[in-house]
C-alpha cells in the first residue's frame, strides 16, 4: 500500500466505513498518515433496532452518533466530522451546493487520496449521491491538483461495468481492529458481526475474502 | 420499546386527539432489498413533521396491530405495529418490526415537531 499524507474518506452512514475500509483506514494511521472522516448522516433511518429493541426512531440518530464515535476511537481516527445531513436524503439535496460543501472540506484537508463510494455501483441512494458530489467536487480542481479517489463498488453488476478492482489491499494484519470497529456499530451489527468471528474462527474461505481483502477503484477523471 | 398494549395505546391516542400534533409516518423494506434479491420489488415512504389534527384514532387487531387517525379532512393509517413506548416528551412512539427484528413501519405522534 502507498504511503499517503492525508487520507480523506467520505461516506453517507455510520459503519459504512467499518465493512469496507476500515483495515485500510487502520493501516494508513499505523503508517502515520493522518485520516479525516466526513460522515454525511446519522444514519437516523436504520431498520435495525435491536431484537428486543433498544433503540427507536427517535433515539437511533443519539446511539449511531457514540457508536460511530467509537468506532473511530478504535481506528485512531482523529478528525471525525459529522456533516448532518439526513439519512435516505443525500440524493435529493441541491448537487452544486453538496458538492461545494465536500470541496471545501477537500481544499482544507488537501489529502493526497480520498476514500467514497463510487457514484451509480454503491446500491443504496446516499452511497452514490455521496460519490458523486465528491466526483463533482473533485472535478473542480485543476487535473494536476486532484487528488487520487478511490472508490468502493459492490452492485450486483458492478464489475460487469467497470471491470475489477484495480487496488486490493490486504488487511489481515489489522483484522482485529476491523472487527472491533464493525462491533463499535452495536445497533446495526450485533448479530452480523458474532456470525463473522465464527466463520472466520472456521476460516471460512468467503468470508476470510471479504474482511481480509478490501477493494477499491480508481476513479479515471 | 415494549411489545404494544391496545388498551394503553387506545388511551395515548385518545390523549393527543383533537391536539395540534405533528406525525412522523414511515414505512421501509431497507435499501439493501433488492440488492439481496432482485426479484424483490423495493418500495417505501416517510413523511416527517406532517402538521394536522384528527378528531379521533383507533388501534385494532389482535396483532400485529392497525391505526388509523380519522381528520376532518382524511386520514392517517399505519399496518403492522408490534412495538410502543411514550418517551421523556410524551410523544407516542409506534413501530412494527419484521420478524427478524427489523423495523418495517412507524407511526409517531407529538405534540411538538421532531427533530
Amino acid at each position: 500500500m502507498e504511503k499517503e499524507r492525508h487520507v480523506l474518506v467520505f461516506f453517507p452512514h455510520p459503519d459504512d466505513e467499518a465493512f469496507g475500509v476500515s483495515g485500510t483506514i487502520s493501516l494508513h494511521i499505523e503508517n502515520g498518515t493522518p485520516v479525516t472522516y466526513a460522515c454525511l448522516t446519522l444514519g437516523e433511518m436504520g431498520r435495525n433496532m435491536g431484537n428486543p429493541p433498544f433503540a427507536n426512531r427517535e433515539t437511533l440518530p443519539k446511539i449511531r452518533r457514540k457508536e460511530l464515535e467509537a468506532a473511530a476511537n478504535v481506528l485512531g481516527i482523529q478528525d471525525l466530522r459529522m456533516l448532518g445531513y439526513r439519512d435516505k436524503t443525500v440524493e435529493f439535496e441541491d448537487e452544486e451546493l453538496l458538492a461545494n460543501r465536500l470541496g471545501a472540506i477537500i481544499g482544507e484537508v488537501r489529502p493526497s487520496l480520498i476514500i467514497t463510494f463510487y457514484p451509480g455501483y454503491a446500491v443504496h441512494p446516499d452511497h452514490d449521491a455521496t460519490g458523486a458530489a465528491v466526483i463533482r467536487a473533485v472535478k473542480e480542481l485543476p487535473a494536476d491538483k486532484r487528488p487520487k479517489v478511490h472508490c468502493v463498488a459492490f452492485s450486483n453488476n458492478c464489475e460487469e461495468e467497470i471491470g475489477r478492482a484495480d487496488v486490493v489491499n490486504d488487511v489481515s494484519a489489522v483484522a482485529d481492529r476491523k472487527i472491533a470497529a464493525i462491533k463499535a456499530h452495536t445497533s446495526q451489527t450485533q448479530l452480523m458481526a458474532a456470525n463473522m468471528e465464527e466463520s472466520l474462527k472456521n476460516q471460512d474461505p468467503e468470508v476470510m475474502a471479504r474482511v481480509y481483502k478490501e477493494r477499491f477503484w480508481t476513479y479515471k477523471f | 420499546m415494549e411489545p404494544a398494549v391496545k388498551e394503553t395505546i387506545q388511551k395515548e391516542i385518545d390523549r393527543l386527539a383533537n391536539k395540534d400534533v405533528y406525525i412522523h409516518l414511515e414505512t421501509t423494506n431497507g435499501a439493501y432489498a433488492s440488492h439481496f434479491d432482485e426479484s424483490f420489488f423495493s418500495s417505501g415512504a416517510y413523511i416527517r413533521n406532517a402538521n394536522l389534527i384528527y378528531e379521533h384514532g383507533k388501534i385494532t387487531g389482535n396483532g400485529p396491530f392497525r391505526v388509523g387517525l380519522k381528520l376532518n379532512f382524511g386520514w392517517v393509517y399505519a399496518e403492522g405495529i408490534t412495538h410502543f413506548e411514550v418517551d421523556e416528551k410524551e410523544r407516542l412512539l409506534l413501530a412494527g418490526h419484521d420478524f427478524s427484528g427489523k423495523l418495517a413501519v412507524a407511526l409517531l405522534i407529538s405534540e411538538t415537531p421532531f427533530e
